[in-house]
């Protein structure tokens, strides 16, 4: 049999080095994953990790995906910090990028006084959408106890129906051709772009800004301190006289207004409409990108380009290398996968064990030896 | 090698990740032995019986049981053998009768009326009452652990393990347990006994092996010794004796009166009509036998619980039932835990962050923390109070029961609190830091500061305190000044039976 022992004394170094080793593991899966597929492992290693960040174009794109994972990243450290374990951030996020939208769809002549300050009422939407899909989490966990895990995932449906819903019904655009979308939002609403000629916007020095405001938050403030003692031992913030409803409070609203942030950065910003297409998933893989980073605001930035490159990679390898596209989804679980067991490893080692044989018969009694 | 022993232990060694537990160490047991294993927590006692009862493997070294050499793979081996322990932490059903607990812990060969006639048999030889057909939760603590010594008595055991028995025991219960224990050793049983307290050992036992870091540091005859030797032998040295001098009290600085609290969980106590006062420049005890409102009545000072009257609890006058901790705490309350990790410090957090717990001075208004000058109170509260660790980097799980209780008392004392509330000061302590730590209290009494302190060692209540009081049943008994008390009448009052003169409640409380 084999047995968990927990180490004296695990190692500093190897936990910090335990994502490079995962990724390196997971690189090793990939190659033998490309070989039984029968293409070259090489040509599959260069899509996902070369192709990526070649020149100026790809890192456009590259960042074009890392900043809504990074942004999101951000508050769910905040709320895995805390103890508090909201799923739902793919919801918060498609009811960001719906009040953004709604408010981009309201420009036109009567707004233009707004200029292109248009696009921070904008944005404000999308953290105000995406903090209201995060207070019904919070409020029904407060209220009534209700497990904020399931609430927040179930929600991430309802918020899609609602999309749906909306770019069907209400919103659908009538010179659309019928098809399900809302119309193209007016340039003045765009998000800025940083560089001509490159898809690459301004929402990438927002997520670098939040990254140092998450970093001071969480490090440098008694509130980030009393969210984080509240997540590491509840008794301890209790005898402290730190509330565990506001800490639950301000978890999900910062996390969901993250979220709803990324929402309405996206919608305003490479998607210019909303169409049943919104949610791509970055809510979930922020997740990953959150532990990845080892819930840290610094870590978070590599694992975000890091999860970004296998999404680019993973469309690459659709196109050049015939390879179906959940190829993406492979590699990001198998990231969080060989993570998870790195640092099982890290404060555990394997012992083997030969079982001793119990001869005498006792269940009942052996229950109370615990 | 000697036939005669009931037990030997031999070169017994294990080996934990981070200590050295057992180092070969031997023990020597004769049939009819009430053998006492003396140690402080942390010196290998409980490794040594767990070795015993088969719960944990040794490394190395040889057990013979009966002159036969065995190997004790599990529990259930060591019972067969005619092995059996009665822990410290009981471990009974509450909705089922002492029978069907007595029935659910045996072989499935009785039946369950059988073992009713059984137990009754048993209690009557040995003298412990026990009704088989009453629920357990309507059972007192006594009552409870003499059930697990009938489970225990009927396998019919050749050695019975008994694990630190009388810290839920009032004085009185525990004389009659000793009464029951030398009957079993008259019998032929073999009995150890674990515990630290030094007078119970010197009373019952006849032999006493003292373990101090995993070794055995002494063989002896505890009626042959003081209990000065005996501490040497524990802990290398004597306590140092503490000063306690005489001074008149101040102003009513706590006030509690018709405090009642509902329980909050299942398990809980509800508290009825608490009343207590506390002046500055005294220590009040509170003693009792652990859960009878202890740790309620705790939580409801501190404000961990906050759903108390606001005028139920007056902190100099001012009304601050429903106020939250931090509240209490600017208003010069401070409290120390029970529980050290994950209540009074964060375990993976380092002690210059859990000083920030209860202390926010160097917190700016809008929420700056200043680490550097964190980092400095922390080191002063380490240097001041002589805590052994890393420093203040170190994690609060890094240090010892002993060091991390000297920090965090350290830093509620640091606070210059009016009133500091302490629950188990030196619960888990070793000697010398527990010394130190009642001695930080009396300085503290002395420079005008009211306590109030909570603790079920009743020593230490009397070393301490200038008034005491008794908590039994979520209930408070009148205040008693020390210099008017006896063990004994404290005793009777742990019962619950302060409302009758001694001399009928001793003897209620006998039988309780």
């Amino acid at each position: 049999m084999i047995k968990l022992e927990s180490r004296p004394q695990p190692s500093q170094l190897m936990s910090l080095l335990s994502p490079l080793l995962a990724l390196a593991i997971t690189v090793l899966i990939g190659i033998g994953l490309f070989l039984i597929l029968g293409k070259d492992p090489l040509r599959g290693l260069q899509v996902f990790f070369v192709e990526p960040v070649k020149n100026l174009y790809s890192l456009s794109e590259l960042s074009i995906k890392a900043t809504p994972l990074i942004l999101i990243a951000l508050g769910l450290a905040v709320c895995f910090r805390s103890n508090v374990w909201n799923i739902g951030a793919e919801g918060q996020f498609v009811v960001g990028a719906l009040a953004a939208g709604w408010v981009a769809m309201q420009a036109g002549p009567q707004l233009a006084w707004m200029g292109r300050g248009i696009v921070v009422a904008i944005l404000l939407a999308g953290v105000l959408g995406g903090m209201a899909w995060a207070a019904i989490v919070a409020l029904l966990r407060d209220r009534f106890n209700a497990n904020e895990i399931l609430v927040s995932l179930m929600l991430v449906y309802v918020a899609e129906m609602l999309l749906g819903y909306l770019v069907y019904g209400p919103w659908k655009d009538p010179q659309g051709y019928n098809f399900p979308q809302t119309i193209t939002f007016l340039p003045e609403t765009k998000v800025p772009r940083l560089f001509d000629g490159l898809r690459a916007h301004i929402g990438s020095v927002i997520a670098l800004v939040a990254v140092g405001g998450f970093w001071i938050f969480l490090f440098r403030t008694y509130r980030g301190f009393a969210l984080q003692v509240g997540g590491l031992a509840p008794l301890a913030a209790r005898y402290a006289g730190f509330s565990s409803r506001s800490a639950l409070w301000t978890a999900l609203l910062l996390s969901g207004g993250m979220a709803g942030l990324a929402g309405g950065l996206e919608a305003a910003g490479p998607l210019g409409q909303l169409t049943p297409y919104v949610p791509a998933g970055y809510g979930f893989a922020a997740i990953i990108v959150a532990y990845v980073g080892r819930l840290h605001p610094v870590g978070i930035v590599f694992s975000g380009l890091l999860m970004s490159m296998f999404y680019i990679g993973g469309e690459l390898a659709q196109s050049r290398m015939a390879l179906p596209k959940s190829l993406t989804g492979v590699f990001q679980g198998l990231l969080l996968f060989t993570l998870l067991a790195c640092d099982t490893l890290v404060h555990y080692r394997l012992r083997w064990q030969r079982r001793a044989a119990s001869p005498v018969s006792a269940p009942a009694a052996a229950v109370k030896e615990a | 090698m000697n036939p005669g022993l009931r037990l030997e232990l031999t070169g017994i060694s294990k080996q934990y990740p981070l200590v050295r537990a057992n180092d070969r160490v031997g023990l020597r047991v004769k049939p009819g032995e009430i053998h006492a294993v003396l140690g402080e927590n942390g010196a290998g006692k409980s490794t040594m019986m767990k070795i015993i009862y088969g719960a944990v493997q040794p490394d190395e070294g040889e057990i013979r049981f009966n002159g036969e050499p065995v190997r004790i793979g599990s529990p259930a081996q060591a019972r067969k053998l005619g092995i059996s322990m009665v822990y410290q932490h009981f471990s009974l059903f509450d909705t089922l009768t002492a029978a069907e607990n007595v029935w659910l812990g045996l072989d499935k060969s009785l039946t369950l009326p059988q073992v009713s006639a059984r137990i009754v048999e048993v209690a009557q030889t040995y003298g412990l009452d026990v009704d088989p057909e009453r629920p357990v939760h309507t059972l007192s603590v006594g009552e409870r652990q003499r059930v697990e010594i009938v489970r225990a008595l009927l396998t019919q055991p050749q050695l019975l393990i008994l694990d630190e028995p009388t810290s839920v025991l009032t004085p009185q219960a525990v004389d009659k347990l000793f009464v029951t224990l030398r009957k079993l050793a008259e019998g032929g049983c073999s009995i150890l006994y674990i515990s630290h307290k030094l007078d119970e050992i010197r009373a019952l036992c006849h032999h006493c092996t003292v373990l101090r870091g995993g070794r055995v540091t002494g063989e002896v005859d505890p009626t042959k010794e003081s209990n000065a030797s005996l501490s040497r032998l524990m802990i290398g040295a004597e306590p140092p004796q503490l000063q306690h001098r005489p001074q008149t009290a101040g102003d009513v600085v706590l006030q509690v009166q018709g405090l009642n609290l509902p329980r909050q969980d299942a398990f809980g106590m509800d508290l009825h009509d608490i009343r207590l006062e506390v002046h500055a420049g005294e220590i009040v005890g509170i003693a009792g036998v652990s859960g009878n409102g202890q740790q309620e009545l705790m939580a409801a000072l501190s404000g961990e619980d906050a759903r108390a009257a606001p005028s139920a609890i007056t902190l100099f006058g001012q009304p601050i039932g429903n106020h939250s901790p931090r509240r209490r705490r600017k208003g010069g309350l401070h409290f120390v835990p029970e529980e050290r990790l994950g209540r009074g410090a964060v375990p993976t957090l380092s002690l210059a962050q859990n000083t920030l717990l209860t202390r926010t001075q160097h917190v700016s208004r809008s929420g700056w923390v200043h680490l550097r000058r964190v980092e400095r109170m922390a080191q002063e509260i380490i240097e001041r109070f002589n805590v052994r660790g890393g420093g203040a980097g170190s994690s609060a799980r890094s240090l010892s029961g002993g060091n991390l209780q000297k920090f965090i008392v350290g830093r509620e004392i640091s606070a210059e609190p009016r009133l500091l509330i302490v629950s188990q000061p030196t619960w888990g302590v070793d000697v010398g830091a527990a010394a130190q730590i009642r001695g930080e209290l009396l300085k503290l009494r002395d420079a005008g500061c009211a306590l109030l302190v909570v603790s079920e060692e009743l020593d230490e209540l009397f070393e301490i305190s200038d008034r005491l009081l008794v908590i039994a049943k979520g209930r408070l008994s009148p205040s008693v000044p020390v210099a008017q008390a006896s063990i004994e009448r404290i005793g009777v009052w742990m019962s619950g039976l302060w409302d009758r003169p001694v001399a009928s409640a001793a003897a209620a409380s006998a039988e309780a």
